[in-house]
């Protein structure tokens, strides 16, 4: 009986893995494709596919301004998230549940219409398209996450710590800088990384939101007006890898916060 | 104080684009005063409606699919591999997760293509000879979401399988319950608001995606984003897209409301 629930569930992960990674394997595989169809049979490996996407400037133009809206945006949603955290924690607001529950909100509406109210108020006031249009809508997805992240972590013990700065004579500035903020970074930091992974990642509110500077994802998405590329692979396999070492610093964080 | 810039930054741009799409939807911009003719032509045009019931029928399938395939993996994980193998092993089963959405989808329509790997593999072992359709249908388009929604599911239910307190499943042992009882009676419903956690997370992000179905449906059939991306781009047609997104909102708050217990924020 033992045995066989063993094999049965050493059987059923594999084949678990097995499905999620397939695509992920066939892409980075037919990536490394010779011949000008990510299709079998495999014709690699060869590296022409990569220098094609490393010599293709709207390509490479489009990887700098996603990592510009990601740092950028997601640096204003981690601020303002930890700033109203500390502010809802420590402090006794009126309608302190409704307007934490407004916060959050965003993040149960499709990125989709959000995308598309902003296109429609932007219209309104006149705004053009560009990246800073983009970058507002990734600071409203980001926002709500990065709240809830850090205000979950700002425990009551804290408070007491805080306090006892307050009576040695610490302004509040000096303990927002010498106290909460050193004791909130891994929460930051988790926080401050998942959003650049989603603001990397994201695709429809820059799509709607930009013109002709663009993000990576909208500029692959024009990609695939072409059919099946191998460099579409291969520009795919390396949005990969960035959004992979991400992931790795921000389990890294998490590791080091609780210690397995 | 503190909290003014994330409350301004909210109202400017999430709250005002609401109120902004809900004017529009009642067609405040034409001469005749408000009107919901908008609604009104979603409810009576089949085509419209039809695009509803179908993202209902696929989100539905992709959030009970991927529960049952999650559940026993997350359990797996759990209980099956070595403590000090377990951390790695979650991380790799969630490492594709990471793959942009837009390139997730492509890879499913390599793999599915007409000449992709998975119609290759099944003409090698000569039960086909013809490939099958499978790129451009429902079914690729809800493997596509399967597949995204196994990971995030495995996640949130490992999770709550890792937060059981140990002392119930020996009390149940030393009461004496064989292994299948505890799990029934014990460790499935204390691991229920889990499962619902990531159901319903499963649902609101699947029925508001564009991209999967965009890409893996081909366009035989809409789905409701779909349809309000066609309003936007090739019509225009700002108001009725607005009601659209609107109803759509409102199917998710339904499905919120009817998850509420489960899914609170709170300080621990």
């Amino acid at each position: 009986m033992r045995g066989l629930v063993k094999l049965l569930s050493a059987g059923y992960a594999l084949a678990i893995y097995g499905f999620i990674f397939l695509p992920v394997v066939v892409l980075v595989v037919f990536s490394l494709q010779s011949t000008a169809f990510p299709i079998p049979p495999f014709t690699g490996p060869s590296t022409r596919w990569y220098e094609a996407v490393l010599s293709d400037t709207r390509l490479t133009s489009a990887l700098m301004n996603s990592l510009a809206v990601a740092v950028i945006s997601s640096a204003i949603a981690a601020a303002l998230g930890f700033l109203s955290a500390w502010g809802f924690a420590r402090f006794v607001l009126p309608g302190s549940a409704t307007l934490r529950g407004l916060i959050t909100l965003p993040l149960t509406v499709s990125y989709l219409i959000i995308g598309m109210g902003l296109l429609v108020v932007f219209n309104w006031a006149g705004l053009p398209k560009s990246l800073i249009t983009a970058g507002i809508g990734h600071v409203v997805i980001n926002l709500p996450l990065c709240f809830a992240i850090i205000y979950s972590q700002m425990g009551d013990h804290q408070i007491n710590i805080e306090r006892a700065a307050r009576d040695l004579g610490a302004s509040e500035w000096r303990v927002l800088l010498l106290i909460t903020l050193p004791i909130m970074w891994p929460a930051i930091f988790a926080s401050l990384f998942l959003s650049m992974t989603f603001s990397w990642d994201e695709f429809v509110i820059s799509f709607l939101l930009t013109r002709f500077d663009t993000t990576l994802p909208v500029e692959i998405w024009n990609l695939l007006r072409s059919g099946l590329n191998p460099k579409t692979n291969a520009v795919g396999s390396l949005v990969f890898a960035v959004s992979v070492v991400l992931a790795i610093i921000l389990e890294l964080i998490l590791l080091r916060r609780r210690p397995a | 104080m503190l909290v003014t810039p994330a409350l301004l930054w909210t109202l400017l741009f999430f709250v005002a684009p609401f109120v902004a799409m809900a004017l529009l939807s009642l067609n405040f911009q034409s001469s005749d005063g408000l009107t919901i003719s908008n609604y009104t032509q979603f409810f009576t045009n089949p085509s419209y409606y039809r695009a509803m019931i179908n993202s209902l029928e696929v989100t539905g399938m992709v959030t009970v699919i991927s529960v049952l395939l999650a559940y026993p993996f997350a359990w797996i994980l759990a209980e099956q591999i070595p403590a000090r193998l377990q951390r790695l092993a979650l991380l790799l089963a969630i490492l594709p997760f990471w793959t942009s959405y837009v390139v997730r989808s492509y890879s499913w329509l390599l793999v599915l293509a007409q000449q992709g790997v998975v119609n290759e593999a099944l003409m090698r072992t000569g039960l086909f000879t013809e490939p099958l359709q499978l790129a451009n249908t429902r079914t690729a388009t809800i493997i596509g979401f399967v597949h995204f929604f196994v990971m995030l599911l495995t996640l949130t239910i490992f999770a709550s399988l890792k937060q059981l307190n140990p002392s119930y499943r020996k009390a149940a042992t030393d009461l004496g319950a064989g292994p299948i009882r505890t799990f029934i009676y014990i460790i499935l419903p204390l691991t229920i608001p889990g499962v619902m956690v990531g159901a319903f997370l499963t649902f609101v992000l699947a029925i508001g995606d564009y991209i999967t179905p965009q890409i893996l449906g081909g366009n035989n059939e809409l789905l409701m984003p779909q349809l309000i991306m066609m309003q936007i781009g090739r019509r225009g047609d700002f108001p009725l897209a607005s009601a659209l997104a609107l109803i759509l909102m409102a199917v998710v708050t339904i499905a919120y409301i009817a998850c509420a217990r489960w899914l609170k924020i709170e300080r621990t």
